[in-house]
């Protein structure tokens, strides 16, 4: 069966073309509201943010951050669901081109039942599944249906994964691999040790072009995305950063937006060589 | 296939399972080996013996409980007295094990969830009693109704660490716990105080408190000449119920798992999981939740605080598929009942937990006969409840 190339595949291989790497935004859908979170993802676009990633709330996130939780707890008080997560996704996909990876948690997933889930996820424009709680192990029945739908099932690595086991879950994460900078969960830090730079590089050896790198947690400034992409990143992830901004701006929408797209254009610069 | 053996590659039928976080893989495989290990080796079973023998103060007395039997005029009830052991409560079995595990894989810090606080105290005296280092996290609303507890942590020399994210409650604590563990994996033991979580927990909890069930086997064998006729034993996380239950799992006990019914089914403030819940992930499993229709975890209700729990462990999801375990659930007013029935007829104030299931058995009892005799495990003493009780019983007595 000859396919077509997945969205997420078609923006890596324009990027390498220009000598570029990606930026990947992360929004949580439905914060600060569902209306507001379409526009957040607009500023960030306009920004210039390659891949956007949805966060789709759910009410026990382990891998995040006080800055998520804060976020996904808010847009969950103001009744957002599955369904309506997907909607934000194919409203933004109406207007931009820009290929969208669903982050969610496994439990939304399995309650809507994968089968259902995620070609519903398709039907709404999203290309990608990040599932922060599904090892590889327990994703049999996942890759299966993902490959049907032609779904990018992404998954995630962590600078203590073992070699042998690295190499298992690239050869069947799609889109991209994504590499977990720290230990830790989600949240804006300061500081990098060597030991992220190590794992990319790592990790970018072991891969071996088989999928593009993604890193991401904790990455907030242009100088964290040069290093990272200079150790072998082919994109970063941000989110907090973003979300930082968001309940910083206390409702001033300008400030809000404005902001927003700054950081995109400053980490979108360094994604391009230019800082 | 023995029931006794499973799990099977981490799952109990298709619960059970591995669902957390990248980090945390090569923390549970590394548990999972140095657990493995520790069950194997003679040394590791004396020291285990000698701490439950000295310290926790096991066995603990099988009682018949002949007034109330009398009582209610059906089948023989014999207690099982968890509730006599140090703390007060089963949890000691689980803690005692695991910290002597942490110690064994040299990890300097152990932290730990707790709900009301019987787990979180009974890590800290494992962790004082074998020099480690000790953080409890603990819900800020369940920290703020159970502040004595708070204090009983840090006089033992834990940290607590109160949680403010989503519910404020078990459920948050266990997700910070994780959370932490994430962050601080390489010198972090998580003792998890239920038989859920990510393989190995279900399997490794429930052997040490597998105790429990082989201690009433042998002390039947001595005192009815066979096996009882029934078991019950209170569920929430639901250790004590399969350290009850796991001896018995290839006989032909009848096995019953009571959960809290809270307010009844009906009103849908209850924490029934087995009896009223969905499939789902969380913390790490595959299991029974107590979920809304997207997926969301709810928010439960139970007088017991330790039955306070959306999830369950994955071995009982497990035995309910194959209709091993019979789940059933009591409501807040009839675990009071059984509460002060217990008090009155025996001299016992047993924990609103297993108050759940000395209601059901007092239920069946008569059903059984008095030929047969039906064991039921108290899991702990009834102290840290008065207050409650006396409340409740205010608040009743004006409503009727």
């Amino acid at each position: 069966m000859s396919r077509r190339e997945n969205p997420i595949d078609r923006r890596f291989r324009e990027l390498v073309a220009k000598g570029e790497h990606a930026l990947i935004g992360y929004i949580v859908a439905g914060y600060p509201d569902e209306h507001t979170s379409i526009e957040v993802a607009r500023a960030m676009i306009d920004g210039g943010v390659d891949i956007l990633e949805i966060g789709i709330p759910f009410s026990d996130p382990i891998a995040d951050g006080p800055t998520i939780q804060r976020a996904s707890y808010k847009a969950l008080s103001k009744g957002i669901t599955p369904r309506k997560a997907l909607e934000i996704a194919r409203s933004i996909r109406g207007s931009y081109d820009v290929p969208l990876v669903a982050m969610t948690y496994f439990n939304i997933v399995y309650r809507q039942g994968v089968d259902r889930f995620i070609p519903l996820a398709k039907d709404n424009g999203i290309d990608g599944l990040i599932v922060p709680d599904l090892t590889y192990e327990e994703a049999d029945d996942v890759i299966r249906i993902a490959h049907i739908h032609d779904m990018d099932l992404i998954f995630l690595v962590a600078p203590n994964t073992s070699d042998e086991r690295l190499n298992r879950v690239a050869s069947v994460s799609k889109g991209f691999l994504y590499l977990v900078s720290v230990y830790g969960t989600t949240g804006e830090r300061d500081i990098f040790y060597e030991y992220t730079l190590d794992a990319i590089r790592r990790t970018k050896g072991l891969i071996m072009g088989r999928v593009p790198l993604a890193v991401g947690f904790g990455i907030s400034k242009k100088e964290h995305a040069r290093v990272m992409i200079n150790a072998g990143a082919d994109a970063i992830v941000v989110g907090s950063a973003f979300i930082n901004i968001i309940e910083k701006s206390n409702g001033s929408r300008d400030i809000m937006l404005k902001g927003i797209r700054e950081l995109a254009h400053e980490l979108k610069q360094a994604t391009r060589g230019l800082v | 296939m023995r029931l006794k053996h499973y799990p099977i590659d981490g799952k109990f039928g298709r619960f059970g399972g591995r669902y957390v976080p990248e980090t945390l893989i090569p923390a549970l495989e590394e548990l999972e080996r140095a657990y493995i290990d520790a069950r194997e080796d003679k040394d590791f079973k004396r020291e285990l013996d000698y701490y439950l023998k000295h310290y926790a103060g096991r066995p603990t007395q099988l009682y018949y409980a002949r007034n109330l039997s009398n009582a209610i005029g059906g089948a023989s009830i014999y207690l099982k007295r968890e509730d006599l052991l140090h703390g007060g409560a089963h949890k000691i079995n689980n803690t005692i094990g695991q910290a002597l595990l942490a110690k064994r894989m040299g990890k300097e810090r152990v932290i730990a969830e707790t709900g009301a606080g019987q787990h979180g105290v009974a890590t800290a005296m494992a962790c004082a009693a074998l020099g480690l280092k000790c953080e409890i996290y603990m819900g800020s609303k369940d920290a703020e109704r159970q502040r004595l507890n708070v204090f009983r942590m840090e006089l033992l020399g834990a940290k607590v660490n109160k949680v403010d994210s989503g519910s404020q409650t078990l459920k948050d604590a266990i997700n910070e716990a994780l959370r932490d563990w994430i962050t601080n994996v390489k010198n972090t033991y998580y003792l998890l105080g239920s038989v859920v979580g990510p393989h190995p927990y279900p399997m490794m909890v429930r052997d040490f408190q597998s105790v429990i069930g082989r201690e009433i086997r042998k002390q039947c064998m001595n005192m009815l000449g066979g096996m009882p006729d029934a078991i019950v034993a209170c569920v929430g996380g639901g250790s004590n119920a399969m350290g009850t239950f796991h001896e018995f799992l290839d006989s032909k006990v009848d096995l019953y798992g009571v959960e809290a019914g809270g307010h009844g089914l009906a009103s849908n403030t209850h924490s029934a999981t087995l009896c009223a819940g969905s499939e789902g992930v969380l913390h790490g499993m595959l299991t029974y939740l107590l979920q809304d229709e997207h997926g969301q975890v709810m928010d439960t209700h139970s007088i017991a605080a330790g039955l306070d729990y959306p999830g369950v462990g994955p071995e009982h999801a497990y035995l309910k598929s194959i209709g091993r375990v019979k789940y059933v659930n009591a409501t807040d007013d009839e675990a009071i009942d059984a509460f002060m029935s217990l008090a009155k007829y025996e001299g016992i104030i047993p924990a609103l937990e297993p108050a759940h299931a000395l209601a059901y058995t007092m239920k069946i009892a008569r059903e059984y006969g008095k030929d047969s005799s039906i064991v039921v495990t108290i899991s702990g003493r009834g102290d840290k409840d008065v207050e409650v009780v006396q409340r409740y019983l205010v608040e009743r007595s004006t409503k009727r």
